[in-house]
């Protein structure tokens, strides 16, 4: 995919592993100071590009197909993972999944919406919208972390929940309620990262935390720009418009109170560099898990509450 | 009266004649507008639940007199200083208020059933389509907190399409700061009831309205996640006319009861003395 405001970087990107190959069959190639300067050039390019994108410009890193998923995640950052499958009601969701995890030292139980890298995987985990069965089973396991007294990391990456009719007569409203309502009283540490796009009750239905973590290029929004557009505008095409009013990006949602901390993505965005990204995300991730163990069980709790009553509060007369 | 206002009695007759009759919106049958008015707004032909106001629905269910409003001071916010091509959410939300009365798209207060105290919250659609958001949101709480402090019921009636837009995020986390609220009521063993009305969806149904100990819906109330339409698009198939039915999310099981209008408030205090009941 291209971005067209990232301008002439995947040119350059280009040239840099045309020489780089070249490097590689004939090692005597005199082309290093060519690749220094050219990886400098990029690097100006890109933090130009990056450093005033449009909500709208957001919205297409957010989706960026290459961008790092939740497998992904898992496979550069936990030392260990066992995938617990099923809702135990009706089936398995491949749109969420989760299981029990190791980070550095810590076990936590690790939830998240899963889309694909391919179509086919695409179609398996329905782009990662999840039906009533994958909030279920995000709740089991919820439930089962709470009785391992371990904490919970969820990762959130969706288009929203699935609109499909199937999804509609198994119970997708009672799902992600049923979630939000749970979420509020479980005894573990929750943290939320959100990693690309946050796309309204499907992200929330495993969204409710002590704290919020949101990558820098992701957004987080109650509707879609595009649905936005198309009913508050009349025209889906208004989608940038409706990005810029909705408040979507980390830096809006910081300033109003919704995310607790922005972690920054590598230059040119997550989508090019895996290990900068999950290195950023592990070390956020260990620091929180730090501060919430000493945190006990009932004021987790009280301070959960406190945190969601305070969202909405405004002084009326 | 003057000879000179002879000239508008024609006038009022015809408005006087057509404030006479109601017709249903569904069967399209005239009916007295008295009748209609005293069948609480519900088609005495084929039993359409009409859409009515917070107050009608407060008369409807509790003791004369003994509604008394909480927290009415809280109201719209505009936290993103939203604007869309048709202008500001601040003008729409100031034009509403003075359409409706109200201050945000709920009201909330205590009352009695049959003299069983209770805490109501009431949703009006003619709010910005009963739309949850800030406001919306901290008086459904603030009155959860309320009923948690008094030990009474708790009832909310939803009529709502979900989320405000225009409040954005904090619209969303609406639903997990009501949910927060019904879930320390289940804690401390509080009774809840929702009552869906049509219509009850998006994010008001994925939140509290679908959490009650027990759930009833009025007869034939839309009630669902997604739009029809995105579910229409999304599997490339027309859906049945009963999808999102009151009568198929009871038949899907997630609701207890349909009960008709004029029947709700026999069936709250009915189920209501079961509570502590020895």
């Amino acid at each position: 995919m291209n971005l067209d405001f990232e301008k002439n970087a995947p040119e350059i990107e280009e040239k840099i592993a045309e020489l780089t190959k070249q490097k590689a069959t004939d090692p005597n190639a005199k082309v290093d100071d060519q690749i220094v300067g050219l990886k400098k050039e990029l690097d100006k390019v890109l933090k130009e590009a990056y450093a005033h994108l449009t909500p709208w410009q957001t919205v297409q890193v957010a989706r960026h197909p290459n961008r790092p998923l939740l497998r992904d995640y898992i496979a550069g950052m936990c030392g260990e993972f066992i995938e617990l499958h099923g809702d135990r009601c009706f089936g398995d969701d491949k749109g969420i999944i989760g299981g029990f995890a190791t980070i550095a030292d810590s076990h936590v139980m690790i939830i998240g919406h899963q889309k694909g890298k391919n179509l086919e995987d695409n179609v398996k985990s329905n782009f990662g919208m999840a039906t009533p069965e994958g909030y279920r089973k995000a709740l089991r396991l919820m439930k089962l972390a709470e009785k391992f007294k371990i904490p919970i990391i969820t990762f959130i990456d969706t288009p929203g929940a699935y609109p499909g009719a199937d999804a509609e007569a198994r119970g997708q409203a009672e799902a992600i309620a049923r979630n939000l309502t749970e979420m509020s009283q479980l005894e573990v540490p929750v943290i939320v990262v959100v990693t690309g796009e946050g796309g309204s009750g499907g992200a929330l239905g495993i969204g409710v935390g002590d704290v919020i973590l949101m990558l820098s290029n992701s957004v987080y929004s109650v509707i879609s720009p595009e649905g936005c557009a198309s009913i508050l505008w009349r025209d889906g095409s208004k989608a940038p418009e409706a990005a810029e009013a909705l408040k979507i990006t980390a830096n809006s949602l910081f300033k109003l109170g919704i995310v607790d901390e922005i972690i920054p993505e590598p230059i040119g965005g997550a989508h090019r560099d895996y290990d900068g990204t999950l290195q950023a995300v592990k070390q956020a991730l260990l620091k929180h898990l730090n501060i919430l163990r000493r945190v006990s069980e009932r004021k987790l709790v009280d301070r959960r509450f406190e945190k969601y009553c305070r969202i909405g509060r405004f002084k009326h007369r | 009266m003057g000879w000179f206002r002879k000239k508008e009695k024609p006038q009022e007759v015809v408005t006087e004649k057509k404030d006479l009759w109601t017709i249903c919106p569904s069967c399209k049958a005239h009916v007295y507008k008295d009748e209609w008015d005293k069948n609480f707004s519900v088609c005495p032909q084929c039993n359409f639940h009409d859409k009515i106001n917070w107050k009608e629905r407060m008369d409807i269910l509790l003791d004369p007199g003994t509604f008394r409003e909480i927290n009415d001071n809280v109201s719209t916010a505009d936290p993103l200083e939203f604007k869309d091509s048709k202008g500001s959410y601040a003008e729409k939300a100031e034009a509403t208020k003075v359409k409706t009365g109200m201050k945000e798209a709920v009201i909330t207060g205590r009352g009695k059933i049959h003299g069983i105290r209770v805490v109501m919250a009431v949703m009006d659609f003619r709010f910005l389509g009963g739309s949850l958001a800030s406001g919306t949101g901290e008086k459904i709480l603030l009155a959860s907190e309320y009923a948690l402090r008094h030990k009474y019921p708790y009832i909310v009636v939803s009529a709502s399409g979900g989320a405000r837009m225009h409040e954005g995020i904090i619209s969303l986390m609406q639903m997990a700061k009501t949910c927060a609220g019904v879930a320390r009521l289940k804690k401390m063993g509080i009774p809840y009831i929702s009552i869906l009305t049509d219509p009850t969806t998006g994010g008001v149904s994925a939140s509290f309205a679908t959490m009650g100990d027990i759930n009833i819906a009025e007869p034939k109330a839309l009630i669902g996640f997604a739009g029809r339409r995105v579910i229409e698009e999304t599997i490339k198939q027309k859906l049945p006319d009963d999808f999102q039915t009151a009568e198929y999310v009871l038949d899907h099981g997630f609701i207890d009861q349909i009960v008709n209008r004029k029947e709700m408030k026999n069936f709250l205090y009915k189920v209501l003395r079961y509570w502590k009941a020895k």
